[in-house]
């Protein structure tokens, strides 16, 4: 939806946008030389310092292969996660209060614990269980407990939105209350929450970067070694080249999300948008940091 | 490994810590307060330039969301504080988070206002032009106040993800209740699990709290009393 807050500005408004476009081009400009001027003078543009990964074969083997880690940690947590997801809201909606009452507490909790705690669970009290894992499992772990949860409440939001007439229907073909959850509105509830699901995807492939915390080789572990073996002058070259890489893969997906997105609008109700309106832009999908 | 004493012993470490605990919880409260006014200020900043017909404010915005919300908090951390004394600016840990933590939710409110304001039907908006109101009669009568009442919500959402994410810190020197907990579990190795568990608990305390209180906000100011 959008938003016609004003009428479409006549002569005299088009005239004060244009000067307010001017000056406000003219200030972001100006803040963008002036952080560019202090880095300068504190010697951050030297092109020594960004010449690195030409001068360091090793800093793009080590950057390369801690990339192939992260995704690796975020393939398995996404998948294990939605394994976990798709059985707590398939508890959550059951009718039996036994099944649902404890997992609503589950996943009540695990969504209000911050991420680095559940890894730090996994990392440091499993074994005192006599569980013992690996870095790369325990942040898995920890991706899996939190994602999970989150999950399974974009799946229970997404089957409680199919119409019930779909149930009714299975209901009166004589399916039973699983056959009615795996055949008639688990499909239905994933297609219609594609997009969410790959927003989530990105979230999680942000927080794979805590396993830095724990020793874990992904990206920002690697890229911490290489400032500390360098030296902390090469903070912001490597830093930029770590930011840039995980928007490129970020970027991407939620490019994903969005045309994901636009495909079932388009489907579910026509065109959004009504030629002459002074549109504010899209409703994003909402976002959680 | 269960604690040689038996099981009463096992939230010793607990209690015997009560103090560090509580300045551990202050300060994760703390950083969570002023993150928090930080990004409401400037995400509501952020979201007006989105909004408003001047081009390079809204391209602007639109940039810096996209940037902050595809980069991990944890690199938005590394930037402050390994990056910004490269420059020679130097605060302690506690500002340094504060600052990064804001930094990154800032987007993330910036989109909630902005998908609050959007959510208003625009039914409403040419309604109020057509009765003649002027345009900051409209959006203060008529679309702000609706607005405001979407966007409880998903400011919710965001501030329970900034209590939670103030946890990062830890990583980055600063004593509060992630950092306490795992300097604990160092210090008294056989309770590991007990010391763990009352950091979880403060955890929740927290946000179970604010999802408690937006839940009376929205109750309260619900157009149709529920």
């Amino acid at each position: 939806m959008s938003l016609v807050l004003a009428d479409p500005p006549g002569p005299r408004g088009r005239r004060r946008i244009l000067i307010a476009s001017l000056v406000a081009a003219a200030l972001l400009i100006a803040l963008v030389v002036l952080a560019m001027l202090r880095l300068a003078d504190k010697g951050q543009l030297d092109p020594e310092l960004w010449q690195v990964f030409a001068d360091e074969p090793d800093l793009r083997t080590l950057l390369w292969e801690g990339l192939l880690d992260t995704l690796r940690a975020a393939a398995t947590g996404m998948v294990l996660a939605v394994a976990v997801g798709t059985a707590l809201a398939f508890a959550r909606l059951s009718r039996r209060r036994f099944v649902r009452g404890p997992a609503t507490t589950v996943v009540e909790v695990l969504r209000g614990l911050p991420l680095l705690m559940l890894i730090f669970f996994a990392y440091l009290g499993l074994p005192e269980l006599g569980v013992n894992l690996t870095a790369f499992w325990a942040l898995v772990i920890g991706l899996t407990a939190y994602n999970g949860a989150v999950l399974s409440e974009i799946f229970r939001a997404g089957i409680l939105s199919i119409d019930r007439g779909q149930t009714e229907a299975a209901e009166a073909l004589g399916l039973r209350g699983t056959q009615i959850f795996t055949l008639i509105q688990f499909p239905q509830a994933v297609r219609r929450m594609s997009p969410t699901l790959v927003s989530q995807l990105v979230t999680l492939l942000k927080d794979t970067s805590l396993g830095f915390v724990i020793g874990y080789t992904e990206l920002l572990r690697q890229g911490r070694s290489a400032v500390e073996f360098l030296g902390g002058r090469y903070a912001l070259p490597i830093y930029t080249t770590l930011a840039v890489i995980y928007i490129i893969v970020n970027g991407t997906l939620s490019l994903i999300a969005r045309w994901l997105e636009r495909r079932q609008s388009a489907r579910a109700d026509g065109p959004a948008r009504t030629p002459g309106d002074t549109s504010v832009g899209d409703t994003p999908a909402e976002l959680v940091p | 490994m269960p604690s040689p004493t038996g099981g009463w012993s096992l939230i010793d470490a607990v209690l015997d810590n009560l103090d560090v605990f509580r300045e551990g919880f202050v300060r994760t409260l703390l950083l969570s307060l002023f993150a928090a006014v930080a990004a409401l200020l400037l995400g509501s900043l952020l979201a007006t330039m989105r909004v408003s017909p001047v081009p390079p404010l809204r391209w602007a915005g639109a940039t810096y969301v996209e940037i902050v919300r595809n980069t991990p908090l944890t690199v938005v951390f590394f930037f402050v504080v390994f990056v910004l004394p490269q420059i020679d600016i130097v605060f302690s840990y506690f500002t340094f988070a504060v600052v990064a933590l804001a930094v990154y939710h800032t987007a993330f409110v910036c989109e909630a206002v902005r998908a609050g304001v959007n959510g208003v039907d625009a039914g409403q908006a040419e309604a109020a032009r057509a009765l003649g109101l002027t345009f900051p009669q409209t959006l203060r009568l008529v679309i702000l106040p609706q607005a405001f009442r979407n966007v409880i919500q998903p400011l919710g959402s965001v501030g329970s993800a900034l209590i939670r994410n103030t946890s990062i810190a830890a990583a980055f020197g600063v004593q509060e209740l992630t950092g306490v907990s795992q300097g604990l579990t160092t210090a008294n190795p056989s309770d590991v699990i007990a010391v763990l568990l009352a950091g979880i608990v403060c955890y929740l305390i927290l946000t179970l709290s604010l999802a408690a209180g937006v839940g009376l906000a929205e109750r309260r100011l619900a157009a149709v009393p529920r």
